[in-house]
């Protein structure tokens, strides 16, 4: 499990780890695609939407999220997550059925570096809306 | 150096100074240990107590054959065994009871059920302060230990009393150095992606600073935890503890 | 059959939404990482999770890499009468676990 990483020592008697060599990332571009084939011919709007996540986050091994729509349960027909600095982008679809209490869920994500992560709810009228968070992945010190 | 000495001697002087690595973390990860029902170190405490209710080994026997009550006791570990005539840690204990008492074999160190059992333990003592003896026999390891953090070690040459006696608040990359207490073993740890005791900690650091590591069960680990625990005294037990 | 966590309310009032928070024992490993040896560890994540009350959806989750270690889940469900939260999720290799919880309406 251990990774090998390289270590610098500075003047200042600081250790600084050096990430590995990036694996494969997304691209905003890639992310965009995938959104504009979600949303087809709707025009996607702000508001309504909401993503709550750090914007300082100190592990991104595990960062909770919860997205919430401000809509009647009825009527969101999904909502999807996409992290465009992953190397794979699409963190999460969810549906709700007529037993869910709101249109909300939370869960924890990894975040592979500094990103804008975007959340997207498709309404049943064809209405897509969504939220972006510009979040920091701060680099933990001493790694494993 | 000797302004590093002088703050570490203050620290360690003065407990109200003490702080818990729950202060350094970020908000989110501090209410990710508040709250049971989202602490995933509580997946290994429901393993831990089931195990702690199993009947298993020759004796047929379960902890909860013997033991009734375990409140308060992982606060005072590592104690002195009179009978090995050296300092042991929690997790040896239970490594002791299975093999003696029970008659089964020992668990793997580090395995989840080894960190299970000691986290139901561990959660049996949380909120209560940290009370580990160093009187009588248990004074010269309590020494040796304390010399082992005090000792500059691997290719960096660093000791560990650099770090989390005379730069803990200051940070390192992004992080809050911490003052290194294991006022939470074993924790979830979100860089380990799971839960981990402070022996792989402490090798962990150890590798940090490019040195040999202290073998699994060793004297020298132990000798280092029971300084830890001195070290640590008065800060509530958090088991089980998430950091990042 | 991985460890599973699940909390719910003790006692819920007709109607009125209620939070159920969910832990699974599971790496979630994302297909990303390589072994000491440089070799690629192979993906295995739970991809698909469901939850019923009694024998109505909650809701549905496709869960990918992202997901972190030790899946963490909380959503909102009503119940009108008591009744049995049932979560279902499957992995990569194809296997389904199910879990449930009572919940009591007064």
């Amino acid at each position: 499990m251990m990774r090998r990483r390289f270590l610098v020592l500075t003047g200042s008697g600081l250790i600084v780890p050096l990430a590995p060599m990036h694996p494969a990332r997304a691209t905003p571009v890639q992310v965009a695609a995938l959104i504009a084939e979600l949303v087809g011919d709707a025009t996607l709007r702000d508001e309504r939407v909401k993503l709550d996540l750090p914007v300082m986050v100190e592990n991104g091994n595990s960062v909770g999220m919860t997205v919430s729509v401000d809509a009647a349960l009825g009527d969101v027909r999904s909502i999807d997550v996409f992290a465009e600095g992953n190397p794979l982008p699409h963190v999460l679809r969810v549906r709700f059925g007529p037993r869910a209490g709101a249109p909300r869920i939370a869960t924890r994500i990894r975040l592979a570096t500094s990103q804008t992560v975007t959340a997207v709810a498709k309404l049943a009228d064809g209405s897509c809306w969504r939220d972006r968070v510009d979040l920091l992945v701060t680099l933990a010190a001493c790694i494993d | 150096m000797i302004w590093r000495l002088a703050f570490a001697t203050m620290l360690v002087l003065a407990a109200a100074d003490k702080r818990s690595g729950y202060q350094d973390a970020s908000p989110e990860t501090r209410a990710m240990q508040d709250d049971d029902a989202s602490n995933p170190g509580f997946l290994w405490v429901q393993q831990g107590e089931t195990l702690w209710a199993e009947r298993t080994g020759n004796a047929g026997r379960s902890c909860a054959d013997c033991h009734a009550s375990i409140r308060g006791v992982a606060a005072r570990y590592p104690v002195f065994d009179a009978r090995l005539g050296r300092p042991i840690t929690l997790a040896q204990r239970i490594q002791q009871c299975r093999v003696e008492r029970q008659g089964a074999g020992p668990l793997a160190p580090d395995s989840d059920a080894l960190l299970g059992l000691t986290a139901y333990v561990g959660l049996q003592s949380r909120g209560m302060p940290i009370q580990v003896s160093i009187d009588g026999p248990a004074r010269p390891f309590y020494e040796a230990g304390k010399a082992l953090f005090e000792t500059r070690q691997g290719q960096f040459n660093l000791s560990c009393a650099q770090c989390h006696d005379g730069l803990a608040g200051q940070r390192l990359a992004g992080s809050v150095i911490p003052q290194g207490h294991p006022n939470g073993y074993p924790e979830y740890r979100l860089e380990w992606q799971g839960m981990g005791s402070l022996e792989r900690r402490i090798r962990n650091c150890m590798i940090g600073v490019r040195a040999e590591p202290f073998a699994a069960d060793s004297p020298e680990l132990a000798d280092l935890e029971l300084y830890l625990g001195w070290r640590a005294n008065g800060l509530d037990v958090e088991t089980p503890a998430v950091r990042p | 059959m991985v460890r599973v966590l699940i909390s719910v309310p003790k006692r819920v009032k007709r109607g009125e939404a209620f939070d159920v928070k969910l832990l699974i024992s599971h790496p979630m490993e994302s297909g990303q990482r390589r072994d000491a040896m440089g070799e690629a560890i192979p993906r295995d994540i739970i991809n698909s999770f469901v939850c019923t009350y009694n024998d109505d959806e909650v809701l549905r989750a496709d869960l990918f890499p992202a997901i972190a270690a030790n899946p963490f889940l909380s959503f909102a469900v009503t119940a009108e009468q008591s009744g049995t939260l049932t979560m279902t999720f499957i992995d990569d290799h194809g296997v389904v676990q199910t879990e449930t919880a009572s919940v009591t309406v007064e």
